[in-house]
């Protein structure tokens, strides 16, 4: 691994947990079209579940595995509560469980409250081996999301995205596929949390607010809601740019505010839709000269 | 012959308004029953009631012998309810046999687990290519809801109805849009179905197909059942006239 420096390893982890947040949103808001303005409180869940457990003396594998477990139950209990809500209000529900999360951690002294829990201990796999492990796990995700869009469960998703009501008619039971949406989602948002977790080595609840759920939503509708390739690509430049140039670092949040803005302004569709509409241009452009 | 949809003295109350009181018909198996009513009559209501869109405060639907009033909407499709709405709404992401195969493959689609278990949709799609020939829309087939024509649109709702492999098909106004000779011809698409042995309840403004076609009516009037019976006899009837005529001579003056 003397081909990339540390610099790189730690620039391609921080892209790989990005992908993996950013796909975990994609599940529920792009497959399955239920908006959540709240998606880093379940980031923050799988952070804090995997550092308490890592202090516990458990290895990575089985904290991550119970942080993803347990973050989908929360997720699906969320789900459960969401069921009845569409739409704008869903949007304005899954705000307020994202608030919620920053408010009742802030207050736990057993969470480190405020400061947050430092001094988790190494994962063991040293610098090369995490950061192949987020690449696999980022790559994983990024297959498991191809498959599900080529599944009748994925079929399904595109129907209850497009219109609950009408899903019913067909015998769907959207309520059903929506909670699995949301325990899929809620879960591998939990797995990205905890990679986080031992990647930074600290974390607090500044790290898991509103700034982060806007920040996965970006890239979610910046790269096309519900196109696997689309939002990859927008969780690798958007987690970059940050990285690259401390401007952005220091307007993040108006860059992000700005891109969303024009995105659903001009192309709902995101970076997807726009190079898919380019490449339909060309071709027609070229049958038309040929 | 047993009862195969049983409607039984069915109320619906939207707040103060009953829009549906104590309606009740019985649908026997391979019957092509015509629902018909003027305008507001609660003829949509009553058919969302039997599908499970809305909650009767009274009465009970039988399916088949089995009460269904509990179920949702999802179950009752399930169980042998396919139900084709008036106002079109095709899934706007998909092509229109994309829209039928999705119902058609409802066998995969029972779960989240066993639809992610289920992948290849080549059975499915070809099927729906069937049923949408079948009604009439097969050139429609790879077009995009949003640019086709409502003839088109209406046809598929009901090819995707069909797609259900339902036990009694309710058509909701599958007629209305489609100009005489389209209409005509639907309608005797609709009767070969029925030919087939698929129960039919139709929903339909279109009084000279529903004589034509069906082979019983319930008249329903202010949400109350005004007759049933075979057609001729039904409007014959001095009340049918008067709810029918009423608006009738309100539409030629409007």
């Amino acid at each position: 691994m003397d081909l990339i420096g540390a610099y790189e390893m730690s620039l391609l982890t921080t892209i790989a947990i990005a992908i993996i947040f950013a796909l975990s949103l994609n599940l529920i808001t792009g497959f399955c079209g239920q908006i959540s303005l709240g998606h880093a409180a379940f980031y923050g869940v799988g952070a804090y579940i995997t550092a308490l457990l890592g202090k516990a003396g458990m290895a990575l594998g089985p904290a991550l595995f119970i942080a993803a477990l347990a973050t989908a139950c929360a997720g699906l209990a969320v789900g459960i509560g969401a069921l009845r809500v569409r739409d704008d209000f869903l949007a304005i529900m899954t705000m307020g469980v994202g608030f919620l999360f920053t408010g009742i951690v802030r207050q736990q002294d057993a969470l480190g409250g405020e400061v947050g829990i430092s001094a988790i201990p190494d994962h063991g796999l040293g610098r090369a081996g995490f950061m192949a492990l987020c690449l696999a796990v980022a790559a994983g995700l990024a297959l498991f999301s191809l498959y599900i869009k080529k599944s009748w469960m994925g079929f399904a998703f595109d129907s209850i995205a497009d219109d609950e009501d009408t899903a019913r008619m067909i015998g769907i039971d959207a309520s059903r596929f929506k909670l699995a949406a949301f325990a899929l989602g809620t879960g591998f948002a939990a797995i990205a949390g905890g990679l986080y977790t031992h990647n930074v080595g600290i974390i607090n609840p500044d790290s898991f607010g509103f700034i982060e759920s806007i920040t996965v939503l970006a890239m979610v509708v910046v790269g096309g809601i519900g196109s696997v390739w689309g939002v990859i690509g927008a969780a690798i430049v958007l987690s970059m740019l940050p990285q690259w140039f401390q401007f952005i670092a220091d307007y993040k949040l108006l860059l992000y505010g700005a891109l969303l803005f024009a995105v659903m302004r001009f192309s709902p569709g995101g970076f997807a839709a726009l190079i898919a509409g380019a490449v339909a241009r060309l071709r027609r452009g070229r049958t038309v000269t040929s | 012959m047993s009862t195969l949809l049983d409607v039984r003295d069915v109320t619906v109350r939207f707040g103060g308004v009953t829009a549906v009181e104590n309606v009740g018909f019985a649908v026997q198996p391979g019957e092509l029953l015509g629902l018909i009513g003027p305008n507001g009559a609660g003829k949509t209501t009553l058919m969302r009631a039997i599908t499970g869109v809305v909650q009767p405060q009274a009465g009970a639907i039988l399916l088949d012998g089995n009460d269904i009033s509990d179920l949702p909407v999802h179950r009752r499709v399930r169980l042998g309810l396919g139900l084709s709405q008036q106002l079109v709404r095709p899934f706007a992401s998909m092509t229109l046999v994309e829209n039928v195969a999705l119902a058609a493959g409802y066998g995969r689609t029972d779960g989240p687990l066993s639809a992610l278990a289920g992948i290849g949709r080549s059975r499915e799609l070809a099927r729906a290519r069937e049923l949408l020939d079948l009604v009439g829309a097969g050139g429609a087939a790879d077009a995009m809801p949003d640019n086709q024509p409502l003839g088109f649109l209406k046809r598929a709702e009901v090819a995707r109805a069909l797609a259900l492999e339902p036990k009694v098909l309710l058509l909701d106004e599958p007629l209305a849009g489609l100009n005489q000779a389209e209409a005509s011809l639907f309608a005797d698409t609709i009767v070969q179905l029925n030919k087939e042995g698929l129960t039919v309840v139709l929903i339909e403004h279109n009084l000279g197909e529903v004589m034509r076609i069906c082979s019983r009516l319930v008249v329903v009037d202010n949400g109350r059942k005004l007759s049933e019976g075979a057609p001729r006899k039904v409007m014959a009837e001095p009340a049918v006239r008067a709810a029918y005529l009423g608006v009738e001579a309100g539409d030629a003056a409007a």
